[in-house]
């Protein structure tokens, strides 16, 4: 690392100097110091856990610094207030999105800052011409009176930056903007931050994706254990540069590859109908990785939630190991060894207010572990811990509440779960987003070792290297049908996103 | 995590530190602190102790015994994200049905003297078997229409006070046997709360019913997709709940010896007070029967106290609900700290 982030001579829009922040049992930043050019895109990457989000949540103001300063154009300044932030000119995109679902568009962009009348009442045709005006500068194509929640995520997402602009802001944090984004979206993404950075403005931009950063940075920034590890311009760096410092050590080989031959076909789909998926077959063997590649919104995610009978398919059926089965309840999909982990980690995934050991026996209470209804808490406690170190999920305990994990640990603790079930097949819907670098190289070494041991997996994918360098066969969905079947060594991403978008 | 903490190391982390007070550890220092400042007042403004008298701590948990037991159901009610509204009324009709299958025949055999009383079972066994429907009917409405457990529950709360009253016309029952009196003569109250607390604190700490009763109140989706028959489980859950407000009722007819259609009125707010003065989270996911038991005995300290000071019942009510608020704030601070994580 040639130039240090810390660099006094020049004028920056925002500096963080010395910024260190613990919370109980662990030193989230440790004497952090970095700062923001105006006019340019700031990456900011490390692993989950690294220390980005309490960083970001500094700079917005959401949580107070222990020790260390703030200074914005050379000026200290008290950020205690998100508040207090966005009157400084520094907004957040948060990777939750903060909009009102049954509110307008209009509505939640100027939410406390509508145009009124002398009597207090909302002026709501200056409110629509104002967003669309807004919208258009950034050529964002969404009619201000549709409510946020008919809107699909990515539309969300621009919404949530036009909010932010709209603020004038000087400086915008995106925390991982593109996480639920299309390729095609993202550009549009990309886009408009370029728009921004022409326009004079700051972007501090975290990301788990390392292509980005070289796609639209400036300068990038690597905080690894809540230490500042260096900053560049991406150009200097090399994409394994930029691991290294993330994870401290070298990644031998960043896709453990697909191992062994598949053996018997263990499920099969026949002409499955349902919601947003049509007429769709396909055969998984034991022991192989079959991706499914597709763009949001191709129904691959009704395809898995339907296999694990969370949304039964209406039509077409499926059979296990040649025989026709029913399932239309995910107890049904656990008892005949079907397993999933959904997409989204929140919403369907974690008990975020209990502990890691209630997360990860709650499916195995099911069928083991019990004996007249008690818990035999001594079994699953040795078992559940086994698994946590196997998986090497960072916490002082078993009984530390999952919500105080990084995302990657998380993530780790939700497939625990699946495994104590020693599923045969294992549905995994974006197993790695959101997961930094080192953990989701973990979760790939994981994933082919399972199917080494004869696990059929079913892997949902947006990210194109991990289908690639992680199946034996990949399935590519469009418009909820299957468009194609490649082989490992006839696919590459060209061929896929052929298939994907037509 | 500067230094990698993983599970070989760190045994007595500072993490750990934090957690060695049980969260019932403020609501009872709650409950200690209200006995001793009634104690303080008492010799300064009665000339009595407080809280030596046996007569007068008996008292006060006979007259909570059965917000008690209605709370032990709610909490878990509580703890699966729902709420229970119709329990007061729930025990004015089991009240009614039990009381009127309880009735001495001493005073009617001058007319007709082969009648004879029931056995004991049948008022006991159809009380609970009313309770336990009406919790049915709550459980099956959630579960199967879909409807908020709010709008639910008041819908069987109004329900079922109607039915007490049409049940006599509105006619009081009285003139019940001596074993059926027996249940709520002396502590025997004290006694089936206690009974009724232990039974469903083990059963949430320690089975498959209790871990999915807080996984359900956690995250209902991640509940679904682990495998767990959310419905049916949210039945059994209100049908406990019912059941236990039927339970409620025979107790509260046995001690006043009589079955009223009035009965039990605003027990169904007192039982939730009890609960989230407890820390049970209306949010879901978060209570225990422990915190339930100091909740409702603070309920009990705060009504004796009151009126071993002989201050206004007025006062007694602003008092209470400013304990209910105060409980919920300071569990707020109590979860916002627990989930501050990096």
């Amino acid at each position: 690392m040639a130039v240090p982030a810390h660099d006094a001579r020049q004028e920056w829009l925002l500096e963080a100097r010395g910024v260190s922040k613990s919370f109980p049992g662990v030193v989230a930043l440790d004497d952090v110091s970095l700062g923001v050019a105006t006019g340019s895109v700031h990456a900011l990457v490390g692993e989950n856990g690294a220390g980005k989000s309490t960083l970001m949540k500094i700079i917005a103001g959401l949580c107070t610094p222990d020790s260390g300063e703030l200074r914005l154009h050379g000026r200290a300044v008290q950020l205690d207030t998100p508040r207090r932030a966005l009157q400084a000119g520094i907004a957040m995109i948060h990777q939750e999105l903060n909009l009102m679902p049954s509110m307008t568009v209009a509505e939640n962009i100027w939410i406390g800052r509508e145009p009124v009348s002398r009597l207090g009442i909302v002026r709501h045709r200056e409110l629509r011409h104002r967003t669309r005006t807004l919208l258009e500068r950034l050529r964002i194509g969404v009619d201000p009176d549709t409510a946020v929640g008919e809107l699909p995520i990515a539309a969300r997402q621009l919404v949530e930056i036009a909010k932010a602009l709209s603020h004038e802001s000087r400086l915008i944090i995106m925390d991982e903007p593109t996480s639920a984004l299309t390729e095609r979206d993202a550009e549009q993404l990309f886009t408009v931050i370029g728009e921004l950075r022409a326009a004079g403005r700051a972007v501090l931009y975290i990301t788990h994706r390392l292509d980005e950063v070289f796609a639209i940075a400036d300068q990038v920034s690597v905080l690894r254990d809540g230490r500042h590890v260096g900053s560049d311009r991406p150009a200097n760096l090399s994409r394994d540069d930029l691991i290294r410092m993330m994870v401290g050590r070298e990644l031998a080989r960043i896709y453990p590859g697909a191992p062994g031959v598949p053996g018997a076909v263990v499920l099969a789909a026949h002409a499955l109908t349902g919601a947003r998926f049509r007429d769709v077959s396909f055969e998984l063997r034991a022991g192989e990785i079959l991706g499914l590649a597709g763009l949001m919104g191709a129904g691959r995610s009704e395809l898995a939630a339907a296999l694990f009978g969370l949304n039964p398919a209406r039509t077409g059926h499926l059979s296990l190991d040649g025989v026709r089965v029913r399932i239309d309840s995910p107890r049904t999909a656990l008892a005949h060894g079907i397993a999933l982990l959904t997409e989204d980690r929140k919403e369907s995934g974690c008990f975020l207010m209990l502990s890691i050991l209630e997360n990860l026996e709650i499916a195995a209470l099911g069928r083991e572990f019990v004996r007249a209804g008690v818990v035999r808490g001594r079994a699953v406690r040795e078992a559940c811990g086994a698994m946590s170190r196997q998986l090497r999920v960072k916490t002082p305990g078993l009984d530390e509440c999952i919500g105080n994990l990084s995302g990657g640990n998380q993530q780790k603790v939700l497939l625990g779960r699946c495994l104590l079930l020693r599923p045969r097949i294992l549905i995994l819907d974006e197993p790695t987003r959101g997961v930094d670098v080192g953990a989701k190289s973990e979760i790939h070494e994981l994933i082919a070792r399972l199917a080494a041991q004869g696990t059929a997996v079913l892997m949902i994918s947006s990210e194109l290297p991990e289908i690639l360098g992680m199946s034996h066969r990949i399935m590519v969905m469009h418009e909820g049908r299957v468009t194609g079947t490649l082989d490992r060594d006839q696919a590459d991403q060209v061929q896929i996103m052929r298939l994907a978008a037509r | 995590m500067s230094q990698a903490r993983t599970l070989e190391t760190a045994p007595g982390a500072a993490g750990r530190r934090t957690r060695r007070w049980p969260p019932e550890a403020g609501i009872l220092m709650v409950l200690v602190g209200l006995a001793l400042a009634f104690e303080v007042l008492g010799w300064i403004f009665v000339r009595q102790s407080f809280l030596f008298n046996e007569q007068r701590l008996v008292v006060m948990i006979l007259q909570v015994a059965v917000i008690g037991i209605i709370a032990v159901g709610v909490t878990q009610v509580i703890i699966t994200g729902g709420i229970d509204l119709s329990s007061g009324s729930v025990v004015a009709l089991t009240a009614m049905v039990a009381a009127s299958l309880a009735q001495s025949s001493e005073a009617v055999r001058a007319v007709y003297p082969t009648l004879t009383d029931l056995p004991l079972i049948v008022p006991l066994a159809t009380g609970l078997a009313v309770g336990a429907l009406a919790g049915l009917v709550n459980g099956s409405l959630i579960a199967w229409t879909g409807i908020p457990p709010f709008i639910a529950t008041l819908g069987v709360m109004v329900t079922a006070r109607g039915i007490a009253k049409w049940y006599t016309h509105g006619e009081p029952v009285s003139l019940l046997t001596d074993a059926y009196a027996g249940i709520g003569s002396g502590a025997v109250p004290v006694v089936i709360f206690l009974a009724t607390a232990a039974l469903f604190h083990l059963a949430l700490r320690y089975t498959r019913y209790g871990k999915f009763t807080y996984a359900i109140g956690a995250n209902p989706q991640a509940a679904r997709v682990s495998g767990i028959n959310v419905g049916r489980h949210l039945i059994v859950v209100y049908t406990i709940a019912g059941t236990l407000s039927g339970l409620a009722g025979i107790v509260t007819s046995a001690r006043a010896e009589s079955g009223q259609s009035g009965m039990g009125m605003m027990y169904e707010l007192d039982a939730i007070a009890a609960a989230v003065i407890g820390g049970a989270s209306l949010s879901g996911g978060v209570g225990r029967i422990t915190g339930t038991v100091i909740g409702t005995l603070i309920l009990g300290v705060v009504t004796s106290g009151f009126t071993f000071l002989r201050i206004d019942a007025y006062y007694q009510e602003i008092v209470k609900g400013a304990i209910i608020v105060v409980a919920v704030v300071a569990d707020q601070y109590r979860q916002r700290a627990r989930r501050r994580g990096a």
